[in-house]
């Protein structure tokens, strides 16, 4: 059955690689391949979460490219393969710049999210998990020309990948401590390795799943496509942050600070982006801040060992937050605009468009008996049996999700102002249309929205759950508890839903600019004054040896003329005693005659004297 | 037949160099023939190697050459040497491929290719210590004219000083070498004798002889703090020349590790491994930071050269650490070290033939001289962003598989190198900013007018890139034979 599931990671993959190398050339093909291909996953997947079959193939010394379907990964694939065809869909109808180049990076990814959501071993999920990553990248920054959407595309890149830093650190981890590198070998490893693992995964998966305090490079990602929101915001790559926690759940629970650490980040992340998505002004922004918020609970599910519900949550969020990642890209096309203000009256004008996001948006709001109600609850009374302070925090987190989107739909619903054309086209020029084919994967999703509570109740919960580490049914007081406030808060919000305006809510906390001033600039700073160091220190001290050498050869030659000037001089002294001791030799014998008698005369005297 | 390998560039060298009439385009052809030829020869022989199933020397030839110094001439391949010898044939024939319309002396200039590319094969073949040094610094000759005769801005004088400083450091390796030979009874320069006598094992003077291979070798790799001449010879030399530096001439110095540093000097290599790693981790961060901080394009791929031959310095000073790990896992950072060396041949010798485009169409590789490059060059623009993901690591192309490879066995070992980690992240962000600055935005500088991507540009480095996808996707054969060489180096060193 291992072809399966090759053939179900490499058909999008393939594809996705020649639509992107054809460029140009296959700009009319593209939408149609993309539409069909993932058509073709989808059903791929139906069959492998039916099938599970397991691949493993030799990759790297001592570890293999692991992949399986299991009862985690088998419920999740067709969902994330589903909304992938309906996200192409939509962006088909609604055209894109550069289509090839669009839909080859959308079956990437789509690609890279398969591998990630069926990886059993650490270099198979690193291996997907940077793709992704580097995928969203060129999403993000899909129109090249706008220079701030590509470096919104580099924050979102380099965050995340910063926390990534930590699956390298977990393999070194796996090696050490226990030789394999198995995710399910993870909780046997031996001591500090087995914590040094957990943590590092930890601070990938909380990267990747935006969560405290990675989260900014989300509200940064919002500059990309609404179509890329719609797929790698609400059901894919965020989701596989916190789809990797609910994965090394055992190991989460086997350190124990693990654990209890994921928990408290999913909680306080779903209260601290809950404000952060009530105080926002534009939609997408808003949905953003959700999104982070809503993965709060997944992370919760697994810090308080509840994965079936943590998975159920994850799987009715992405159906949801499809759906209004979609509606919002609608009305910016159609209206070029995203501000909420703006967008007054845009759901009377497409009612269907606008019915099927309020549906979306009442099961973000937790109302019964649709999804998030259930799920959210379900992740909660898991929290709440873990520490009731956990759960209050959810329950409030729960509140907050209710007000944000009910923010949004009262908004969406107000009656459209007069002047309400000057408010358009500030973003990009609007088309006032919206066809009916994008419609449709709206209307679908929202549908997924309002049923997918079938996944903790019902027949689907069953064999959900079957293999899954469940949590505590929820008793009907909270369920009925977390429903009543949701409406109450609706209610409040429908009426005044502007009242809330926070400065630094609206700014995400500040986040950014904190990473930027702990993070960036420091990092900028020590680049300068290294590379000035590298030019007038290390280069330089490397020229003043040579010129030093050229200086001592200078002096070397100056000794050597003094040196060779002694010589000559000595030389020039021999010369002229030669010269000197010439001049006896006269030829003439009787001068002969008086130099004998001179010496002779002379060596009496030496004797006299000397005796 | 590694015989046939040295000395085939090399009797074609010597013939385009007396043949005075012979018109350019003959000479390219010879060129292209031969680097074909090679790329042929060296694939012949990984294929018999690896059918063979060996893990041991193989294709050995030993002539008697200076035998009152004991030293001859002794060849030999194994998975440490092959991979290299595949790599450095295969990067010849990109530079081939991209010269194909290169004016500037076609002859002489392919003659001294095919002189380096003889030299580099000997290099790698070389099982002897004098062959080796011989060979090593006939490089240094042979790329010293490269840059002074082909280069451009003040090519005279990178030349010089990388010729004198790499040629400082071969005297230091040279003085190593004799140290060995003093040591080994009887004297000897043969690798696989000295390796199997280990002679210098506790003896105190093995640490000096050490030191002095490290300095010499250190040199050529480069690692921080004897990386300055790199940046200008980077700068000024030819597109191709950079390519065979950066992917061949650097790789001597690594492979120098490996070959002889590690095995021959097992016991200090131990005792030195804390400032092997120490230049190691230095390097990768300094290498990395320095680089962030350029901002002329092919100083900043220069820069990261130090990053990446920094992971390889790390592994190997790791994988010899003190400690009780399993040799396994010591393997497995050997294993990445060498991945890493024909990883980044591949990479870096595409991004330096990619960044020869800006000095062929616009003159200047000041990334602020350009914006928006996309527009009018989307091929440069989609090759140089691959080139660009492949050199930051992603997982998909070869460096993925070196530095996890290089991480996951270093950690294991030495935990603290993980302090190291964070160059992954660094080199990530400065080629997307590279990337940003240079490729989008709105048109602006010389972008205007500039020509994309010509075939043999493309066929060069998509060729180079396409191998380093081929490796990233499908590891199992290069790592087939990389790994049991890595075991056998571990075994050997008995640690």
């Amino acid at each position: 059955m291992s072809a399966l599931l090759v053939l179900l990671i490499l058909l999008p993959a393939l594809a996705g690689g020649l639509l992107c190398l054809a460029g140009r050339r296959a700009d009319r093909a593209a939408p149609a391949v993309g539409v069909a291909v993932s058509g073709l996953v989808l059903a791929l997947a139906a069959a492998a979460a039916a099938t599970r079959p397991v691949f493993s193939a030799p990759f790297m010394a001592g570890a293999a490219f692991g992949l399986g379907v299991d009862d985690l990964s088998g419920p999740i694939l067709p969902v994330v393969a589903a909304v992938t065809v309906l996200v192409l869909i939509f962006a088909a109808a609604a055209g894109t710049a550069d289509p090839a180049r669009f839909h080859g990076l959308m079956l990437l990814f789509s690609s890279a999210v398969l591998i990630t959501l069926t990886a059993t071993s650490l270099p198979a999920l690193l291996f997907a998990w940077e793709i992704m990553g580097a995928v969203s990248y060129a999403l993000i920054g899909f129109r090249w020309r706008d220079v701030h959407r590509v470096g919104s595309g580099l924050t979102a890149f380099v965050t995340t990948r910063t926390a990534d830093l930590g699956l390298y650190l977990a393999a070194g981890a796996a090696l050490a401590g226990g030789g394999s590198l198995a995710l399910a070998d993870l909780p046997g490893l031996d001591g500090g390795w087995r914590d040094a693992a957990a943590a590092g995964i930890l601070v990938a998966a909380l990267g990747k799943a935006a969560q405290l305090p990675f989260s900014f490079w989300l509200s940064r990602a919002m500059e990309g496509p609404s179509t890329v929101s719609a797929l790698l915001h609400s059901a894919a790559m965020v989701a596989m942050g916190g789809y990797l926690l609910l994965r090394i759940q055992p190991l989460l629970a086997a350190t124990g600070w693990g654990a209890t650490t994921a928990a408290w980040v999913g909680a306080g992340t779903a209260v601290l982006l809950g404000v952060a998505a009530l105080g926002q002004q534009d939609l997408k922004q808003l949905l953003a801040a959700s999104t982070s918020a809503q993965l709060g609970f997944v992370v919760l599910a697994a810090g308080v060992g509840n994965v079936a519900g943590g998975a159920a949550h994850l799987m009715a969020h992405a159906a949801t937050k499809a759906g209004l990642f979609l509606a919002a890209g609608a009305w910016l096309a159609a209206l070029g605009t995203k501000k909420l203000p703006a967008l007054r009256g845009a759901a009377r004008r497409w009612p269907v468009i606008g019915a099927s996001f309020t549906v979306a948006a009442l099961s973000l709001a937790g109302i019964a008996p649709l999804s998030l109600w259930a799920t959210k609850d379900d992740v909660l009374a898991a929290a709440l049996e873990a520490s009731p302070f956990l759960y209050t925090a959810g329950l409030v987190g729960a509140v907050l999700s209710a007000a944000y989107a009910g923010k949004a739909v009262a908004m969406v619903w107000r009656p459209l102002p007069a002047d309400a054309a000057s408010a358009y086209d500030t973003e990009e020029r609007g088309t006032r249309r919206i066809s009916p084919w994008q419609t449709v994967p709206v209307l679908l999703l929202a549908a997924g929205a309002a049923v997918a509570g079938l996944l903790v109740f019902g027949p689907v919960a069953q064999a959900l759950g079957s293999g899954l580490r469940a949590g505590p049914e929820p008793g009907p007081l909270e369920l009925a508890l977390s429903a009543g406030l949701a409406v109450a808060v609706l209610a409040l919000l429908w009426r005044y839903p502007e009242r809330f305006r926070s400065k630094s809510a609206a700014d995400w906390f500040g986040l950014e600019r904190a990473a930027q001033a702990v993070v960036v600039r420091p990092v900028l700073a020590a680049a300068g004054s290294l590379a000035r160091f590298d030019d007038r220190v290390l280069d330089r001290g490397v020229d003043a040896a040579a010129r030093l050498t050229v200086l001592a050869a200078g002096r070397a030659a100056k000794t050597d003329a003094v040196v060779d000037g002694t010589a000559e001089a000595v030389a020039r002294g021999i010369r002229s005693a030669g010269r000197q001791a010439r001049r006896p030799q006269t030829g003439l014998i009787h001068q002969y005659y008086a130099q004998a008698a001179l010496l002779i005369a002379g060596a009496v005297v030496l004797l006299v004297l000397v005796r | 037949m590694l015989s046939l390998i040295i000395l085939l560039p090399l009797a074609a060298a010597a013939g385009l160099a007396v043949l005075r009439r012979l018109p350019d385009g003959a000479a390219r052809t010879v060129f292209a023939l031969a680097a074909v030829a090679e790329v042929v020869l060296t694939a012949a022989v990984w294929l018999g190697y690896s059918r063979s199933g060996s893990s041991s020397l193989a294709y050995e030839e030993r002539l008697r050459w200076i035998p009152n110094v004991g030293s001859s001439y002794h060849l030999g391949v194994d998975g440490l040497s092959l991979p290299l010898l595949v790599l450095t044939a295969v990067i010849f024939l990109a530079c081939a491929v991209y010269d194909w319309k290169a004016r500037d002396r076609a002859r002489s200039r392919a003659a001294l290719f095919l002189f380096l590319e003889a030299t580099c094969m000997g290099l790698f073949a070389a099982q002897d210590l004098i062959l080796f040094f011989l060979f090593f610094d006939l490089s240094i000759v042979g790329m010293y004219f490269v840059i002074a005769g082909w280069g451009h801005g003040d090519r005279a004088r990178s030349a010089l000083k990388f010729f004198l400083y790499t040629f400082l450091g071969s005297l230091a390796l040279l003085v190593g070498f004799i140290g060995l030979y003093l040591a080994s009874d009887p004297h000897t320069f043969d690798i696989p004798e000295l390796a199997a006598a280990d002679a210098l094992r506790g003896n105190p003077a093995g640490g000096f002889v050490l030191a002095a291979i490290l300095v010499g070798l250190a040199v050529k790799t480069p690692v921080v703090p004897f990386h300055t001449w790199l940046p200008p010879a980077h700068t000024d030399a030819p597109a191709s020349g950079s390519a065979v530096l950066a992917g061949v001439l650097l790789k001597m110095g690594a492979y120098g590790f490996v070959r002889i540093a590690m095995p021959l000097l097992p016991d200090s290599w131990r005792a030195w491994a804390p400032v092997i790693i120490t230049v190691g981790v230095v390097s990768v961060l300094y290498g990395a930071l320095v680089a962030l901080a350029q901002s002329d394009l092919k100083r900043m791929i220069a820069y990261t050269s130090v990053n990446h031959m920094g992971y390889i310095v790390l592994a190997l000073g790791a994988a010899g650490a003190a400690g009780g790990t399993a040799s396994a896992v010591r393997a497995t950072a050997v294993t990445g070290a060498v991945t890493q060396m024909v990883s980044h041949g591949l990479i870096t010798g595409a991004l330096f033939l990619l960044a020869g485009v800006l000095q062929d169409r616009a003159g200047t590789y000041d990334m602020g001289a350009f914006g928006g490059l996309a527009g009018p060059a989307p091929r440069y623009a989609g090759f140089f962003a691959v080139a660009a993901f492949a050199s930051l690591g992603l997982p998909g192309f070869s460096g993925f598989i070196a530095e996890f490879q290089v991480f996951a066995g270093s950690i294991g070992v030495v935990p603290v190198v993980a302090v190291a980690l964070p160059g992954i992240v660094i080199t990530a962000a400065l080629f997307l900013r590279a990337l940003q600055r240079v490729f989008t935005g709105p048109a602006k500088g010389r972008t205007k007018g500039f020509g994309d991507l010509r075939p043999v540009e493309m066929l060069s480095a998509g060729g180079l890139l396409v191998l380093s996808a081929l490796v990233g996707l499908l590891p199992g054969p290069l790592l087939g034979t990389i790994a049991p060489a890595a075991d056998a180096v571990i075994a050997l060193a008995r640690w």
